[in-house]
């Protein structure tokens, strides 16, 4: 077949692994939580007893900045990786956990002040049940997302973080940006369309 | 060149000690070696499933039978369909999946092998975790061992109030892990297909096998995964109390059905492509002609993925849906056979003219062109909202669904045994046995499933584990009873086949079949790492190419 050889493109240069699997990913998880947002969208206002979402939601605007600007944070942290600047790269990486943390916080005390001061648990009623299982199914993936993102930090600050895993920190990045996403879709339903 | 690289074989195994081969085994992330359990699994499960067909067509042998009780019968359909669905059907279409399209792309391993073996335990711990139920089912409830909900298992007979012990949950949790198995391996085929192609292997020469499970694991993708998060809605409403199907709260029955079946109509499509990607190898080797109508085929089978994801409804006619509702699933269950048509005149297509050589796998091809369109024909009757008002929920649906399931995916894979054993073992499957094989199961098929239409067209319902003498079902059902009988005897031979080869069957050599895909230009079995020197391909049909260098493939594309 070598004698042919003139006929394969050349240079042969295919997608790398990790995006595709990652893209892949992504879609498989889209379609997870397109069902979890009809569900609630097909449950609001159905529920037979109280308390409902216009009664004890309150917009979380300061974390959703927080969780938004994060995405911003990991798209310059894969820059400086890029350019081999070190520091900046950790203490972008670093902020990027910092902002994803203070979301997760965020969530924390808004499901703690729901339970104990509103009285709403998962098995109160069907918002109820909706409103946990959506928004913790996001919380899980940001913790999921939180601890991938430590882990890189562990390593860069043991100083193995360098410029030759730049793809993987794209991967990364990937993930952190659709997490991001999920969140737009999920803060409209539940605290714009569903109240 | 690379066939003198490819006469390479392992170091022999036979001397070591058998724990330590066992360890190999288990420890594998080898794609082939996957691919193998893969397919042993599914042979197993295959079974145990059949087992408990035969139970089920014993018990409706005549009226008024009590060869099982009412509670047995129903954890016998539910399981029987779960098993053959989840683990059988899924993984050994996997497994061929695993073993074949990095031999045919030529790659040496598929892009993540050890989320490859990962996928691979899911599979089989959720399969054991299924029939650990036979013995963990009761909990402290006394209330029943294995699943008997259906393998649809409706809102609201799955609430804790109507199953109560751990039976359902069994069934959750086998078909929540093995569905993350599915995914992980349709990412890992994915990033396989797109990125570890040899040089040369453009997509427009990729053998239609690597497309079709291209196209499948796609559909995996986003048809498996919304199983997945109403079987994680099912465990909050039976272990948090939630009220996701819970109509006391206001929740709702029919969202399940429409979450289940979202998946569960393409997931025929799951797994009938990679029945077609066998099909689209097998039929051309055999009829010595290149498949007709390659970008066609590929065309038809995204369109087929496409149209499949919105037809989902049709198996909700009864339940009472708008109007347009109606109309709408009803012209997209229709419209799905036009691209699925299409690929039946490729495969005649293809056949045409050519010098057709009736081996048995190209016997259960020809087998599965026959059954399989009629299977579509049944299903256009059923796509009709007002016909399947008539006969929903009736033996002409497990009638119409067998027929897609035995005559056209079995049948296929049976095709695939046949066609790809001398590859896996290094022998060849005897012609005698295989052609008692088809025919045998020819005539059980036919028996069971031509017949099952009647007694729904007079109006038996399924799932039913008894019924009265006096309304003309028993002549029907004694005769698919029977049919069963023969099927499983035809089943013991291929059984049989496959041992009796695997010891005695002759040397197959590199390409018994002087056919033209990648896996035929290394040895078989093929050596650990597939390919000594990665080739480079330059047509759809390298080892013709490799085997007419005065006439290449390349000459005309």
């Amino acid at each position: 077949m070598s004698e042919l050889a003139t006929a394969v493109p050349q240079p042969w240069t295919l997608p790398y692994r990790g995006k595709v699997a990652m893209a892949c990913l992504i879609i498989g998880e889209s379609a997870i939580f397109t069902i979890f947002v009809i569900a609630y969208i097909y449950y609001i206002g159905k529920s037979l007893s109280g308390p409902t979402p216009r009664e004890v939601l309150e917009t979380p605007v300061f974390f959703t900045i927080c969780l938004l600007s994060s995405s911003v944070t990991i798209h310059f942290s894969e820059k400086f990786l890029e350019r081999g600047k070190r520091g900046a790269f950790l203490a972008s990486w670093f902020l990027t956990i910092l902002l994803g943390g203070l979301f997760l916080f965020g969530t924390g005390r808004e499901w703690h002040h729901l339970i104990y001061d509103k009285g709403l648990t998962i098995s109160t009623n069907l918002f109820g049940t909706t409103y946990y299982s959506l928004v913790g199914l996001h919380a899980f993936h940001v913790t999921v997302g939180l601890i991938m993102l430590l882990i890189v930090l562990l390593f860069g600050l043991a100083g193995r973080i360098g410029p030759g895993h730049s793809l993987r920190m794209q991967v990364l990045s990937m993930y952190w940006h659709f997490v991001d996403v999920v969140w737009i879709v999920v803060f409209t339903v539940v605290y714009i369309v569903g109240r | 060149m690379a066939s003198d690289a490819v006469a390479i074989h392992g170091p022999g195994v036979a001397t070591r000690p058998w724990v330590e081969t066992v360890h190999d085994w288990i420890t594998t992330v080898d794609h082939k070696r996957l691919g193998i359990l893969y397919i042993a699994l599914a042979l197993v499960f295959l079974v145990i499933a059949g087992i408990e067909a035969i139970i089920i067509r014993i018990q409706l042998l005549v009226p008024h039978n009590h060869f099982v009780s009412p509670q047995v019968f129903n954890r016998m359909f539910t399981m029987h369909g779960t098993t053959m669905i989840f683990f059988v059907a899924m993984p050994v279409l996997f497994g061929f999946g695993n073993y074949f399209v990095p031999l045919m792309i030529g790659a040496r391993d598929m892009a993540f092998p050890r989320l490859n073996a990962f996928s691979f335990w899911l599979t089989a711990f959720s399969a054991l975790l299924l029939y650990f139920s036979f013995l963990g089912g009761n909990g402290l409830y006394g209330a029943g061992s294995a699943p008997d909900v259906g393998w649809w298992a409706y809102a609201p007979l799955t609430a804790r109030a109507f199953s109560p012990g751990h039976s359902s949950d069994y069934w959750t949790v086998a078909v929540l892990v093995s569905g993350f198995g599915s995914i992980a391996t349709a990412v890992n085929f994915i990033a396989t297909i797109l990125c570890l192609r040899c040089p040369g292997m453009k997509l427009s020469r990729m053998p239609l096998f690597a497309w079709l499970n291209l196209v499948m694991s796609g559909q995996v993708l986003i048809a498996i995964t919304p199983l997945s998060a109403a079987q994680i809605m099912l465990l909050v409403d039976r272990y948090l109390g939630g009220h996701f199907f819970d109509t006391q709260a206001g929740g709702s029955a029919a969202i399940w059905m429409h979450f289940f079946w979202i998946f569960g109509h393409p997931e025929v499509y799951i797994l009938i492509i990679p029945c077609f990607a066998f099909m689209s190898e097998i039929v051309p080797v055999f009829s010595r002609k290149p498949i007709f109508g390659y970008p066609i085929m590929v065309g038809a089978t995204i369109t087929i993925a496409f149209v499949s994801m919105s037809v989902w409804a049709h198996h909700m006619f009864t339940i009472g849906m708008s109007s347009p509702a109606n109309a709408f699933f009803t012209i997209t269950s229709m419209v799905v056979g036009v691209p699925t048509g299409i690929k039946i005149f490729n495969w005649l297509g293809t056949m045409w003219g050519g010098k057709i050589q009736f081996k048995t796998p190209m016997l259960f091809c020809v087998g599965f062109l026959f059954q399989f369109l009629i299977a579509g024909l049944t299903g256009i009757m059923l796509a009709s909202a007002p016909f399947d008002w008539q006969l929903g929920n009736s033996y002409f649906v497990v009638a119409h669904f067998h027929y897609v399931i035995v005559g056209g995916i079995l049948f296929a894979l049976f095709a695939a045994f046949y066609y790809w054993f001398p590859k896996i073992t290094g022998k060849m499957l005897s012609e005698t046995l295989g052609k008692w094989h088809f025919w045998l199961f020819v005539i059980g098929f036919h028996l069971t499933f031509d017949l099952m239409h009647i007694p729904g067209l007079l109006g038996m319902p399924r799932r039913i584990y008894t019924y009265e003498p006096g309304r003309g079902w028993e002549i029907w059902n004694l005769w698919s009873s029977i049919g069963a009988a023969v099927q499983a005897i035809a089943v013991l031979i291929f059984v049989g086949n496959m041992i009796y080869s695997y010891f005695k069957g002759p040397e197959a050599g590199n390409d018994p079949w002087d056919a033209w895909t990648l896996e035929w230009s290394v040895s078989s079995p093929p050596p650990a790492y597939n390919f000594a020197v990665i080739p480079t391909v330059q047509s759809r049909r390298p080892l013709w190419d490799l085997k007419h260098p005065e006439d290449p493939d390349s000459n005309y594309e």
